[in-house]
């Protein structure tokens, strides 16, 4: 019996269709995928379904009868529960406030019995949550939880769930996919939403690709190559070659030494005796589940935050761990966060001042003045070397989409030829094609002999870039090690905290 | 000063405070829901100015107090269609709503400055009130000033204790997220103007029918803006709006008691007195970020079109 049956569903926005004429089944205790890159039409295929964009034409049937769903409460009374990408949770609320409020009120009438099933829930899922935290003092990869939580607390009968998997650890992946598994054998139909061609391999039942808003292929996972929806996805033409030879550093660019920090801020993560260095040539990795002192990390590399001791961070021998951002820069430090707006650019400046506020020391200005033409030029030719999809370089940053946005940052940081690139997820939310391409060119950056090093939670990614690979849980770090002698089981350890305690002394003796 | 003259600054400081209890609390519920409404003077106002024309009329209190809340909330369903429903410029909407009212309520007024009528009389509790010292301020009120303390509990228990207050904060917060689990984002922003506009015109009432009961134009004078602060520097926090605004009352006493007493300083510093004081307690004791950072709306101000 099918669950749910989409025919012909087609919205058309200004400018733009993105859902012409989709039809879509699933049937009941099916793991369908629902496969496309950023902008195929995914997300709004999933907002019809739950109620929030009303479709231009076409019907949907939900269990034998069609359907009009009015909204998220009409679509959550049917029995559809839907974990977004970008999470729909009250920073301000906690955890247990943020689930009352989606529940019927008969629920959230009784506070401790609630908390009782959020916590009976989460255990039996393995998803630990404490139900009294502030969710904006949680990581990205607990919010996921809750949302999922949430879901899990009413009796769905379909769960969309958007990209879930790119931010957990590898073991916790496994714990998702059981619990899906678990719950499709249950009868449960999923929908689940992802470009990650591996992961659909493994779970999935059914597969339907989605390409500029139309059914480009409908595949049966279990038999269809990997390849094959590759080309449904992203079409013929884009090369999909990912596989890169491995480098071996030269001198060490970047060394952390017994790096701590403490941190005052009630949520952030304090680090301790952190020691790691990055050679110019190589790219290394870390790898984590965020909120594991990352942030702190980075911002204690690019120089937002400073250490007590200044040999704590080395730039080349220099100790820098006291100096600014740009004394950093100045060394040759070029540096990608991961929030694009408002801390890789300004969100309201055009990509021509945005290029100008990290570059303005390569000759972008002359005696104190800013040389507009020199700018342009700058800005023109990462537009033009990397790809970036934009009407003119004077666009507003913040109208560029993500993957388009991130290829101009990162262009940027790699046009001023740093001797250190700073990486974090760089190809977080961005689709195949952008990830390609940055892969391509950290690689090349690799290879005229910059030192990298990336932070990132997509375990794939670094396995497929990284030439030494580590990871940071609760604010230490694991042993660096030659990323093919690491195994996806030895990482999964050090990302759940399990270090031996010799790392340091293993770290140093490679130096 | 002898006791008796304590217990009348007591009195008198919950009397001053309790417009501002009102206008705040009114425009911290719809701040909190993300709706920024500046138009509190002209709700006030007209407030004032209704509960007066109406109470002179029937020569019923209690119209006039019906008349006074029924003004504010025409006065917020006027803000309400123009700012929630056709999505106007919040701030440009509010300003433009008090100016409205401002000018309004001296029209219709006109013919009724000058006029007295018998205010509002407290209700003395016997026996309660003879206590020295607190007796009289706290038992022998006017009604309405008893009535600020209900809706003070009723607003704190509704944002401490009830589901309906976290949907409040939620669509405050981020209403793109409040709608996409299932909260009536249009609705709850009207209700929470409403109320806004209810307790305005509740606090116009007070002063034309008990604190001064006679009606001259701009008798609000200010506190729909004093309000607008109290709100903002008591970091949307229920308790912190009522100390703020029996502060500014206590401020504002202390500033007629001096000169009474003979201070041998300007009057016209004085008069800043209950400005500074409120505003330098309330910023100190703001002063933790990670907190403030709780309970502020993130929408504030930020018009919200339901997705189509």
């Amino acid at each position: 019996m099918y669950q749910i049956q989409l025919d012909s569903i087609t919205k058309a926005y200004p400018g733009c269709v993105a859902n012409n004429a989709v039809s879509l089944s699933v049937r009941e205790g099916e793991i369908h995928a629902l496969l496309g890159e950023n902008g195929a039409g995914k997300s709004t295929l999933m907002k019809i379904i739950y109620g929030v964009v009303a479709p231009d034409a076409g019907t949907m049937i939900w269990r034998g009868q069609p359907v009009t769903v009015k909204g998220p409460n009409h679509a959550r009374a049917l029995g559809i529960g839907m974990v977004f990408q970008h999470f729909s949770l009250f920073e301000t609320l906690t955890v247990l406030e943020n689930i009352a409020l989606s529940l019927p009120k008969s629920f959230s009438k009784d506070k401790d019995a609630l908390k009782q099933k959020i916590l009976d829930v989460s255990a039996k899922y393995g998803m630990l949550l404490d139900p009294d935290r502030y969710v904006h003092s949680l990581s990205i990869g607990e919010q996921q939880r809750v949302e999922i939580v949430r879901c899990l607390l009413q009796d769905v009968k379909l769960l969309i769930l958007d990209e879930p998997t790119s931010v957990l650890t590898p073991q916790e992946v496994k714990v998702l996919f059981n619990t899906l598994q678990t719950l499709a054998s249950e009868g449960c139909s999923i929908l689940f939403i992802s470009h990650k061609l591996d992961e659909v391999k493994s779970i999935c039942t059914a597969a339907t690709v989605l390409r500029g808003g139309v059914v480009t292929g409908a595949f049966d996972p279990r038999v269809t190559t990997v390849d094959e929806m590759a080309v449904a996805m992203v079409g013929a033409d884009t090369p999909l070659d990912q596989h890169y030879p491995r480098a071996t550093g030269q001198e060490v660019f970047l060394s952390l030494a017994n790096l701590s920090c403490t941190t005052y801020d009630p949520f952030g993560v304090s680090l301790s005796n952190l020691n790691c260095q990055v050679k110019a040539g190589e790219i290394v990795g870390i790898a984590g589940v965020a909120g594991n002192g990352q942030e702190e990390l980075l911002s204690l590399i690019s120089g937002e935050t400073l250490a007590d001791d200044a040999s704590m961070v080395c730039f080349d021998g220099h100790p820098v761990a006291k100096s600014g951002p740009g004394e950093r820069r100045s060394l040759g430090l070029g540096f990608v966060p991961e929030e694009r707006l408002g801390r890789g650019a300004v969100p309201d400046m055009s990509l021509a001042d945005n290029a100008l506020l990290t570059a303005s020391a390569k000759g972008l200005v002359t005696n104190g003045l800013v040389d507009n033409k020199a700018v342009k030029v700058f800005a023109k030719k990462v537009v033009d070397s990397f790809n970036v999809k934009t009407a003119s370089i004077l666009s507003q940053a913040k109208s560029l989409s993500g993957g388009n946005l991130q290829k101009f940052i990162i262009g940027r940081e790699i046009l001023q030829a740093p001797k250190l690139l700073v990486c974090s997820h760089p190809t977080w939310g961005v689709d195949i094609g952008a990830a390609i391409q940055i892969r391509h060119s950290l690689i090349a950056l690799r290879d005229q002999g910059c030192a990298v090093l990336i932070v990132s939670e997509d375990i794939d990614e670094l396995y497929a870039l990284c030439d030494r690979i580590g990871a940071i849980c609760d604010g230490k770090l694991s042993p660096i090690r030659n990323t093919d002698e690491v195994s996806l089981t030895q990482l999964g350890k050090w990302m759940a905290g399990e270090m031996t305690p010799s790392n340091e002394v293993v770290e140093t003796a490679h130096a | 000063m002898d006791i008796d003259l304590i217990a009348n600054i007591l009195f008198a400081t919950l009397r001053t405070g309790t417009p501002l209890i009102l206008i705040a609390l009114g425009e911290l519920v719809a701040e909190k829901a993300g709706v920024l409404n500046l138009g509190q003077e002209g709700m006030v106002l007209m407030g004032a100015v209704s509960g007066f024309i109406v109470a002179t009329v029937t020569g019923s209190l209690t119209l006039g107090v019906f008349a006074a809340i029924a003004a504010g909330l025409l006065m917020s369903l006027l803000f309400g269609v123009l700012a929630i429903s056709l999505v106007s410029n919040q701030v440009a909407t509010g300003l433009a709503l008090t100016i409205f009212g401002t000018g309004l309520s001296a029209f219709v007024g006109a013919s009724y400055v000058g006029q007295g009528i018998e205010g509002i009389t407290p209700w003395i509790v016997p026996v309660l009130s003879d206590i020295p010292l607190v007796g009289k301020a706290l038992f022998a009120q006017d009604p309405l000033v008893y009535l600020s303390w209900v809706l003070f509990i009723g607003v704190y228990l509704f944002f401490k204790k009830s589901r309906g207050g976290l949907v409040v904060r939620a669509v405050g917060e981020n209403p793109e997220a409040a709608n996409a689990v299932g909260m009536k984002v249009t609705r709850v922003r009207y209700a929470a103007v409403l109320f806004g506009g209810a307790m305005s015109g509740l606090a116009g009432g007070y002063l034309s029918l008990a604190y001064t009961p006679l009606w001259t134009e701009g008798m609000s004078a200010g506190r729909g803006w004093i309000a607008l602060a109290l709100v903002v520097f008591a970091s949307w926090k229920v308790s912190r709006v009522m100390l703020g605004a029996y502060l500014f009352g206590a401020a504002s006493i202390m500033h007629l008691v001096l000169q009474g007493l003979g201070f041998e300083v300007s009057p016209n510093l004085l008069a800043m007195l209950p400005y500074v004081a409120t505003i330098l307690v309330l910023m100190i004791l703001a002063n933790d970020a990670a907190k403030a950072k709780l309970n502020t709306p993130l929408s504030l101000g930020q018009p919200y079109r339901p997705q189509v």
